[in-house]
């Protein structure tokens, strides 16, 4: 069993295999120089924190010498060839598979205008480095790019004490993924902590400390990062002429067009049998996480299609984000008061189908609802929506209805 | 102030299949009440970033981390998936006239 890319999913779907009675050789292919590594922190704790980041390891990365599976780091894999089923690294090695796991995740996109490569970009450890060196007290961050990474980092550089501008190429922050609601209110979350934005912004040109936008205008800073967004690492898919589109396709049990070969979490683009039939690509730490152990499970025992109901946090200051399912499947959206200013939204497909629920607020109002509409969403359930709304009622009695 | 038994909390403080926070010397511990009115006492923080477990789920008898879904099982304080790999401590626990009472220290 091989799997390439050492990340989130890479580390999970080696577990798994071990996990599912697997004795045969695991071998997992990584081109970081770490072991499986939580990417979460680098936009929060890695970069606010007093001292040098170190990688927080997974949890599954400490399993891997109990459970007897060989991590090569520092390699990368330069193609795959399916007739003979070997992957070819980059210096010269050849590795045999039965079963292969395209885990390669997603790289930053780079910023596609003059002087893009002049911003700093940030996916892995190795970039936080650079980004500490600007993140201090007193200094200009723009950030292009108002997307979660974008803004965490513009949280992160706030807490320290930098002046933080945020320029968005759309009308709204967060377009894709989090509904328009609750997007606004963070971005007032951010104003009230003294965060700028220019929103509907498009950049002209960059260079290391400066941001040319179209309008002619020209803002000044100390430093350029761009988080533009992720793009998935498919390269080896499609030279292997495995079908790709916005990531590695698969059906709903992970597998690509080719029997023996699986993609899951961050580079791949899955079928959900809960939601629609199109395949979805997500960018989300348990989503890489649930994949990644079903991949595992898949590749040694009889394939099961994928049940977990995807779910992503992010967080802003000393506030939660909380997505469940696929708000942007809702056609109805009800609101659950959670306090003055926090609501929890729930959404519901044309035919009453409960399919998406998002908040943001203090974690304490909205975590356990947050999980139990988890819950719901996995039941498809079709909940009254005066009950949904019912703040006063636990919503937990809707599981057992 | 080792292994005595303190006085934490009315036990209808804590809803059926539900968890509260209690801090004492210092300490948080998280206070569990399952559905078949069972009561039971752990560490209070999430072993993966510290973070208080009684704004987190009970199901059964599993709490949910409410930051990134860590699971514990509340009766061992074992681990039951998610990112977390540490186990918490448990405490055990007394009721005496409709107060819960926990072994701390
Ligand atoms: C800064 C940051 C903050 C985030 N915060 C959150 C958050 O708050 N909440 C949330 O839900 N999600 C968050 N995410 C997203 C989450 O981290 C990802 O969804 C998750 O890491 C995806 O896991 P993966 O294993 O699919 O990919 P990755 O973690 O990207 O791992 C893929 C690995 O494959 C390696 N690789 C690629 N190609 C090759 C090759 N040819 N040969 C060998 N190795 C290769 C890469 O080097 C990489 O190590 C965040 C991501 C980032 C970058
Ligand atoms: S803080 Fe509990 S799972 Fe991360």
């Amino acid at each position: 069993m091989v799997i390439i890319g050492s990340g989130e999913a890479g580390g999970c779907a080696a577990v798994a295999i071990r996990d599912a009675g697997w004795t045969g050789p695991v071998t997992v292919i990584g081109e970081e120089r770490h072991l499986p590594y939580e990417r979460p922190p680098l936009s929060k704790a890695a970069i606010t924190g007093d001292d040098p980041p170190e990688p927080k390891l997974s949890v599954e990365a400490r399993r891997f010498g109990e459970c007897d599976i060989t991590h090569t780091s520092g390699s990368r894999v330069s193609h795959i060839d399916r007739d003979s089923k070997q992957v070819h690294i980059e210096d010269g090695g050849v590795i045999a598979y039965e079963k292969l796991l395209l885990a390669t995740g997603a790289q930053a996109r780079p910023l596609a205008v003059e002087g893009g490569e002049y911003a700093l970009t940030l996916r892995s450890q190795e970039d936080v480095w650079a980004l500490r060196r600007f993140f201090q007290k007193g200094r200009h961050i723009i950030i292009i790019g108002g997307g979660l990474i974008g803004l965490e980092l513009a949280a992160s550089a706030n807490r320290l004490g930098a002046r933080v501008t945020v320029i968005e190429s759309q009308d709204r922050l967060l377009a894709r993924g989090v509904p328009e609601e609750i997007a606004g209110r963070m971005l007032e979350t951010h104003q009230q902590q003294g965060n700028r934005f220019r929103l509907a912004a498009s950049v002209e040109k960059v260079t290391r400390t400066s941001v040319w936008l179209k309008t002619g205008e020209r803002i000044d800073g100390d430093v350029v990062v761009a988080a533009v967004g992720a793009q998935p690492d498919i390269a080896l898919a499609s030279a292997a002429e495995l079908p790709v589109s916005n990531g590695v396709l698969t059906d709903a049990a992970l597998r690509t067009a080719d029997p023996d070969i699986f993609a899951c979490g961050d580079c791949a683009a899955t079928v959900h049998p809960l939601f629609s039939p199109s395949p979805r690509r997500l960018e989300s730490w348990q989503v890489a996480r649930d994949q990644g152990s079903l991949a595992g499970r898949n590749m040694v025992l009889s394939p099961q299609d994928q049940e977990a109901v995807p779910w992503f946090w992010s967080d802003q200051f000393d506030w939660q984000l909380q997505v469940a399912g696929f708000p942007d499947l809702g056609e109805t959206v009800v609101k659950r008061q959670l306090d003055e200013e926090t609501a929890l939204h729930f959404f519901l497909s044309g035919d009453g189908t409960l399919v998406g629920a998002a908040a943001f607020g203090p974690m304490r109002l909205l975590a356990k609802d947050l999980r139990i509409s988890q819950r719901l969403i996995a039941g498809q359930v079709k909940p009254d929506l005066s009950q949904l709304a019912a703040a006063d009622r636990r919503l937990k009695t809707l599981l057992a209805a | 102030m080792t292994n005595e038994w303190t006085d934490a909390c009315a036990i209808d403080d804590i809803d059926e299949e539900d968890v509260i926070a209690f801090e004492h010397d210092g300490h948080e511990y998280a206070l569990y009440r399952t559905e078949d009115d069972r009561f039971f006492a752990t560490d209070g923080l999430c072993t993966h970033e510290q973070v208080s477990l009684a704004d987190g789920l009970v199901m059964g008898t599993i709490i949910e981390c409410p930051k990134h879904n860590g699971r514990f099982d509340i009766t061992t304080g074992q681990t039951k998936g998610g990112p977390v790999c540490e186990h918490l401590k448990t405490y055990e626990t007394q009721v005496r006239d409709g107060r819960l009472f926990i072994r701390t220290g």
